[in-house]
């Protein structure tokens, strides 16, 4: 896992989370601004996949567990579409709220991968 | 069924807390599910948190159906299980801020070390394990006339 690129990663699901619950609260049904933030955050976990299948290959092997890092990773590939399906389903601003924390839960998501791959195992 | 607007609007809201309890019953499940994979039968002492990981995901699926199912008795499921929710994050988080060495799992095992999803409230997952069944009751109680009106 790369250090810059996982705070980018953080950084960004975050600030998407906080607008999308934002535009919810403000009564915005989802459109471009909220599903394009997900989409992005989604693009980035996406990044985060390769980065993470290529890393050890490369000689920058996890100390924690793999196995434990890839269920959060998948789990984490699958909560944004599940959102967005929903949203697409039901377009009322309640939508854009679940989009946010979708994407809050990401960020989360992100910070615990990164322990977990960078963990001094004894 | 006799106010089909008014059910829909009160699930608008309810939806946010479905998703919530859902993120939170994947996450304390697979959690459950791996830690009893790794270390159930090689560390004794990280039983205790693996157990109680385990039953807190499964209440925290059966709260999630319980609140997007309809009709009496889901709603009657669903204050059970977010009853137990808030009296599990309040015993469990305050027996392991009292007796740590219980709760905590083995030291040199950092999957469980974190202790459970109610550890010290659920400050390993922000205290929404805390603050979500006090939502989740006061959208039930809001419900109540619609659930039992049918």
């Amino acid at each position: 896992m790369i250090e810059w690129y996982a705070v980018v990663e953080v950084a960004i699901a975050a600030a998407a989370g906080v607008l999308c619950v934002v535009l919810g609260l403000f009564r915005v049904k989802p459109g471009d601004l909220s599903m394009g933030a997900v989409a992005l955050v989604e693009v980035l976990l996406l990044a985060q996949l390769v980065i993470a299948i290529v890393a050890p290959l490369v000689g920058n092997s996890p100390t924690g567990n793999l196995i434990e890092f890839y269920i959060y990773l998948i789990v984490a590939l699958i909560i944004p579409l599940l959102a967005g399906v929903w949203a697409l389903l039901e377009r009322d601003r309640w939508a854009t709220v679940v989009l946010g924390i979708a994407c809050l839960t990401i960020a989360v998501m992100v910070v615990r991968m990164n322990i977990i791959w960078t963990v001094q195992t004894q | 069924m006799s106010n089909p607007p008014a059910q829909r609007r009160s699930l608008g809201v309810g939806r946010v807390l479905i998703v919530v309890y859902a993120i939170l019953a994947i996450g304390a499940t697979s959690r459950a599910v791996y830690q009893m994979a790794m270390y159930y039968s090689s560390h004794p002492s990280a039983r205790l948190p693996i157990i109680l990981s385990a039953v807190s995901g499964v209440i925290y699926i059966l709260a999630t159906v319980a609140l997007i199912a309809p009709g009496r008795s889901w709603y009657r499921v669903a204050w059970v299980t977010i009853s137990f929710e808030l009296a599990g994050v309040l015993i469990i988080g305050t027996l392991s801020l009292v007796l740590p060495a219980i709760f905590a799992g083995p030291a040199n095992v950092p999957d469980v070390a974190d202790g459970t999803v109610w550890s010290s409230y659920g400050i390993g997952y922000v205290f929404i394990p805390v603050v979500l069944p006090i939502l989740g009751m006061l959208w039930l109680r809001s419900r109540r006339a619609v659930v039992t009106g049918n």
